[in-house]
């Protein structure tokens, strides 16, 4: 079965791209464009893999994170997170909440696409 | 003995002498008269009694006038010599005594004036020496503190229990808050000598600084200091730095800290680092989305038309975006910068040598001066300024070629002319406006910057004129000009020098032990007096001017003033107007008590007040207790029982008289400024005065002055 991603960002234009890639390389693949839609999906969609952007309007990346951890159904899901605020600080901020990647735009899409594989893969 | 006793005493050996001797003659006639005739005799007598007491009365009244007359003429005389002596030996050598009484005494009096001459002089000699001495130690002290005084830091030297040894005026102007009054006392906020440094700073940081401090030392750091951020009184951040100053011993013995206002600079760090945040932030984000678009296209060529046209429409959108961005944050940045410079008094003649360099080190350009107006002050920040017309110059050389300009500078009222003329070369209105509002990027500049905003500005206006008949382009700038009074006082109005430091603080303790143990020289004291709306505060007279100068170390700190009116909102008496030359309109504009006072208070915080006739300035203070809500609980002297304490004898105790007394200029009476500092002045003379009399601590002087007031109240 395929594997299933959740996008999680509020720029479409960035999302399109983000879609196409995943669902290229054989990713099911839903987008959510806010904080709660990107909470209910992840109870709704059960996806295994979760790309979330920090800066999403009603809840923040932060937000949606922690609550993640918080909920055990869900406690395999892997959370990369992806933002364009580079300093270190918010690096270790995402890292202490629990993500399992952080990384800052602009990114390669190959490198995403490996860490992506990589989590994946060792989840399996 | 009083002088009361003295003379009963004297009174009472007379009569008893006498009557013994009385008695003794009577007996002995008595015994004379053969004892048949006795009888006879005493009964001769017809009343014996009546006799006797007649006789007694008779004597007590002659020996009273006998006493009296000795005490005048012996005793008090003597003891005016006495007093007189004693001035001249520990207060005012100048002082001579009064020639009175008997020829011996008046003899006694000449030698003891001919000793004091003679002592003066000596003493004369002796100051005279020790001022030679000092004249090279003083001159050293105040190369320091002139040295201190143009620093453009804030500098506060302390001792280690935070008292302040020296400062400057800089770090006086920082720290304190509030408005200046008269004399630059303020109504809040207090740097000054001896005053604890954690009114100003908060006692927390200084502390940990100096831990700071000593940690290193011990680490064997060769440069031991420590920075630390703090809030001024008046809402003022400000960055100190905090240097060791050591003892003999190479202990600490206090530190030095250099203060700087930061508000501007933090507030200007803090905007550019919002910019520089939300610029990079953008820029990725917009990055990040065209990479990923395109490596998708590199990735799948074989997508389909649909596809290649949706993500060629992204990496367009976001392109605009990212440019949309730039120039945002760009004009924001200008924003900024523009907010940044300051202006400053410039000579104008300055300023066009300066553009004159500027433009010839820039340009392949000769320039000149046609009139330049002297000492015309302008308020500028020379380097936009000179920045903007070298810019002009730039753009008038490279586009129409002007190889010769001139400068002009002119005086007209309240503004200057700063005219740059070249012949010919005739502007067009799209070209003014090109000029104007173009930012400076041409012939090496790169300012967000354009004419038109620094004119703006420096408040003036810019405009190109045109003579036909004489061919000449004239472009002007309007500048306003400074206030010669506020430009000779250059961008820092720095007033005198001395009186801002005194080291003998190192030495001093910590005012924590109870100060009625304290000798009377070691304390610091408030001198004060005050001028009323007339004599009976239960009567609802007010104060209208309150004068305060510290004593500390035995000094007068005049530059250290409080000087003060008060708005009294009652009409003043007759008397009152004629003593103090106030009147009510002169008092409208000025604060009220229930702002005074309370400077006032925190003015004479840790310092025993003094003042001539202490009880009436009391009363005044504690009737507005209630309403102002300080109560000034501090010891109080009053200058006028000391006075009484020390010569008991004399009987004029007035301000006037004792200043006489003790050899004190008078300036400036009934101002209260001018009679707090006379005050002061006595009172300092006659703490070695008090000394000799065994009164040495401020119980002491306490205990005597009030001994003296009940002494005076039954009197």
């Amino acid at each position: 079965m395929a594997k299933k991603i959740l996008i999680a960002d509020d720029e479409p234009n960035i999302v399109i791209s983000l879609e196409f890639l995943m669902q290229r390389n054989g990713f099911e693949v839903k987008t959510a464009g806010d904080g709660e839609a990107a909470l209910r999906l992840v109870t709704e969609f059960r996806p295994d893999l979760i790309l979330l952007d920090i800066m999403l309007p009603l809840k923040s990346g932060y937000e949606v994170c922690q609550k993640i951890r918080e909920n055990p159904d869900v406690s395999g899901m892997k959370v990369v997170m992806i933002t364009a605020k580079g300093r270190d600080i918010e690096v270790a901020k995402g890292l202490a909440l629990g993500a399992d990647a952080y990384i800052t735009k602009p990114f390669s899409t190959q490198d995403l696409l490996d860490k992506v594989k990589s989590l994946l893969s060792g989840a399996a | 003995m009083t002088p009361k006793a003295k003379f009963a005493a004297v009174w009472a050996v007379l009569l008893a002498a006498i009557l013994a001797v009385l008695a003794c003659v009577l007996v002995l006639v008595v015994q004379a008269i053969p004892e048949a005739e006795r009888a006879r005799v005493v009964a001769s007598v017809e009343d014996p009694f009546g006799l006797g007491l007649l006789v007694f009365l008779a004597l007590f009244a002659l020996t009273g006038l006998v006493a009296r007359a000795l005490v005048r003429s012996q005793i008090e005389p003597l003891r005016r010599l006495i007093e007189g002596a004693r001035i001249q030996l520990s207060a005012n050598p100048s002082h001579r005594v009064e020639l009175a009484g008997s020829a011996e005494n008046q003899e006694v009096g000449r030698i003891v004036n001919a000793f004091a001459e003679r002592y003066e002089t000596l003493q004369r000699d002796v100051e005279a020496r020790i001022h030679e001495a000092n004249a090279g130690l003083e001159e050293e002290r105040n190369r320091l503190a002139a040295l201190m005084s143009e620093l453009t830091q804030s500098v506060l030297v302390c001792n280690v229990e935070g008292r302040i040894l020296l400062y400057n005026q800089r770090a006086r102007q920082l720290l304190s808050g509030g408005a200046e009054g008269k004399n630059g006392s303020t109504l809040s906020g207090l740097v000054g000598l001896g005053r604890s440094v954690f009114g100003v700073i908060d006692r927390n940081l200084v502390v940990h600084a100096l831990e700071n401090v000593r940690y290193r030392i011990d680490q064997g750091d060769a440069r031991p200091l420590a920075n630390f951020v703090a809030t001024s009184p008046n809402g003022t951040l400000i960055r100190a730095q905090m240097v060791p100053v050591f003892g003999q011993e190479r202990e600490i013995s206090g530190f030095v800290l250099t203060v700087e206002d930061i508000k501007r600079s933090v507030e200007m760090e803090g905007q550019r680092d919002d910019l520089l945040q939300s610029l990079t932030q953008g820029t990725r984000a917009s990055l990040a989305t065209i990479r990923a678009a395109v490596e998708n296209m590199l990735a799948f060529p074989e997508m389909d038309a649909d596809r290649r046209s949706q993500f060629t429409h992204i990496i367009s959108d976001e392109a605009g975006k990212l440019s949309g961005l730039l120039d945002q944050k760009e004009a924001e940045y200008a924003r900024a910068v523009k907010g940044q410079s300051r202006l400053e008094p410039m000579l104008g003649s300055d300023l066009i040598s300066a553009v004159q360099r500027s433009v010839e080190s820039r340009l392949d350009m000769h320039t000149n001066t046609e009139e330049v107006a002297e000492l015309l002050w302008l308020n500028v920040d020379s380097y936009t300024l000179v920045q903007a017309i070298t810019y002009l110059a730039t753009r008038l050389r490279e586009e129409i070629r002007i190889r010769d300009l001139r400068f002009r500078l002119r005086s007209e009222g309240r503004l200057a002319h700063l005219d740059l003329i070249w012949s010919g070369g005739f502007l067009s209105v799209d070209t003014i406006l090109a000029f104007e509002n173009d930012p400076f990027t041409a012939g090496g500049f790169a300012s967000p910057l354009t004419l038109n905003d620094v004119v703006a500005r420096h408040g003036g206006e810019a405009f190109y004129q045109f003579d036909r008949p004489r061919m000449t382009s004239c472009f002007r700038l309007l500048l306003p000009r400074a206030e010669a009074e506020q430009a000779w006082a250059g961008p820092t109005p720095l007033a005198s020098r001395p009186e801002y430091y005194d080291f003998d603080l190192f030495h001093q303790p910590g005012q924590s032990h109870e100060l009625d143990d304290r000798l009377l020289s070691d304390l610091t004291y408030t001198v004060f007096d005050s001028e009323t709306t007339g004599l009976e505060p239960s009567a609802g007279d007010e104060i209208i001017q309150i004068g305060a100068v510290r004593i500390l170390n035995g000094r007068l700190l005049q530059q250290e003033a409080f000087d003060h009116f008060i708005n009294p909102r009652r009409p003043m008496s007759k008397e009152s107007i004629k003593i103090t030359g106030i009147t009510p309109e002169m008092l409208a504009t000025h604060p009220t008590a229930d702002q005074v006072l309370p400077a006032f208070h925190r003015f004479c915080e840790d310092t025993v007040l003094v003042a001539h006739n202490a009880a009436f300035d009391m009363r005044f203070l504690q009737l507005k207790e209630a309403s102002t809500g300080v109560r000034f609980t501090q010891p109080v002297l009053d200058t006028l029982l000391l006075s009484a304490v020390l010569h008991e004898d004399l009987q004029s105790h007035q301000l006037e008289a004792i200043a006489e007394r003790l050899g004190i200029n008078v300036i400036g009476r009934h101002t209260a400024l001018g009679d707090a500092i006379v005050t002061g002045e006595a009172f300092l003379k006659m703490i070695p005065l008090l000394a000799e009399k065994g009164v040495l601590t401020l119980k002491h002087a306490r205990d005597a002055a009030e001994k003296t007031f009940y002494a005076r109240v039954k009197y």
